[in-house]
């Protein structure tokens, strides 16, 4: 039997994947890159499932990780609707250019 | 072997470092698939061969395409033409291509090699995937149906065009 990977190194990658994500979504204004930071998150949190469903040998972390895809897809799809709209309103990408609402 | 994992995690974090601390969005993006093909590679490695299909096709291949449209449909005008010369650049390319370059080698090494350059994990194969998602999981294939519906639903309602907002500047 060879050595397996042992479960806390591939969780530490989707921990630090994930926080690399979350500093980005803080530190980036432009609201594309916060997209792409978001989609990095949910990356890392399907990693996760991934990781845990190997050690344990289950296609549970696999059912889990499709789930996330398949949300991961549709909020892709909405949010750069979204983008496009902004950027037709405000002709910038710039997110702190919403920051008034009317009403 | 561990070390394909290792090398894969170590490509990964640093594209998606480079990936959030670049300043143009189509070098980020580049480095951004860089390291979703690193995380498909880590996840043939764990064992799940078809969610690394999934990474690639879904998240490197339709979801970043769909970052590249709407990067397409921003930058317009006649400076486009100058900045494509300057994406063409060496220093905007040579990144991410060294590091997929190594992710290749990696999987160059496990087609090639006898599997040595794969840990002992236990492969969890589509099929036992597919048992379980369609037998005791049924109700997420209707759910995640439902979610597709309506995201297709919500983006070509945001997407449209305001008709009434031109009539309007017309009179």
């Amino acid at each position: 039997m060879m050595a397996h990977i042992p479960m806390e190194h591939g969780l530490m990658l989707a921990a630090a994947l994930f926080c690399v994500g979350f500093v980005g979504l803080l530190v980036r204004r432009n609201i594309l890159y916060m997209l792409m930071c978001v989609e990095i998150m949910l990356n890392a949190a399907g990693m996760a499932f991934v990781v845990a469903g190997s050690r344990w040998e289950h296609a549970d972390g696999q059912i889990m990780y499709l789930i996330i895809l398949t949300m991961a897809a549709a909020e892709v799809a909405v949010a750069l609707a979204l983008v496009l709209r902004f950027y037709r309103q405000f002709q910038t990408l710039d997110a702190d250019a919403a920051n008034t609402m009317r009403g | 072997m561990n070390a394909t994992f290792y090398i894969a995690s170590s490509v990964a974090l640093v594209s998606t470092i480079l990936a959030i601390t670049r300043l143009n969005a189509v070098h980020s993006l580049l480095y951004m698939i860089t390291s979703l093909l690193a995380g498909s590679l880590i996840f043939f490695v764990l064992g799940a061969p078809y969610i690394a299909a999934l990474q690639t096709i879904v998240y490197a291949g339709a979801i970043m395409v769909l970052f590249i449209f709407v990067i397409m449909m921003l930058n317009q005008g006649p400076e486009t033409a100058v900045q494509e010369r300057a994406w063409l650049a060496p220093g905007a390319w040579i990144g991410p291509s060294l590091l997929t370059a190594t992710l290749f080698f990696q999987v160059v090494l496990i087609v090639r090699g006898d599997g040595s350059w794969l840990p002992g994990t236990k492969v969890v194969e589509p099929k036992e995937v597919s048992i379980a998602l369609f037998g005791p999981y049924i109700l997420v294939i209707e759910l995640a149906s439902m979610l597709l519906l309506s995201g297709l639903i919500g983006a070509y309602h945001l997407g449209r065009r305001e008709p009434d907002r031109s009539e309007e500047q017309r009179s």
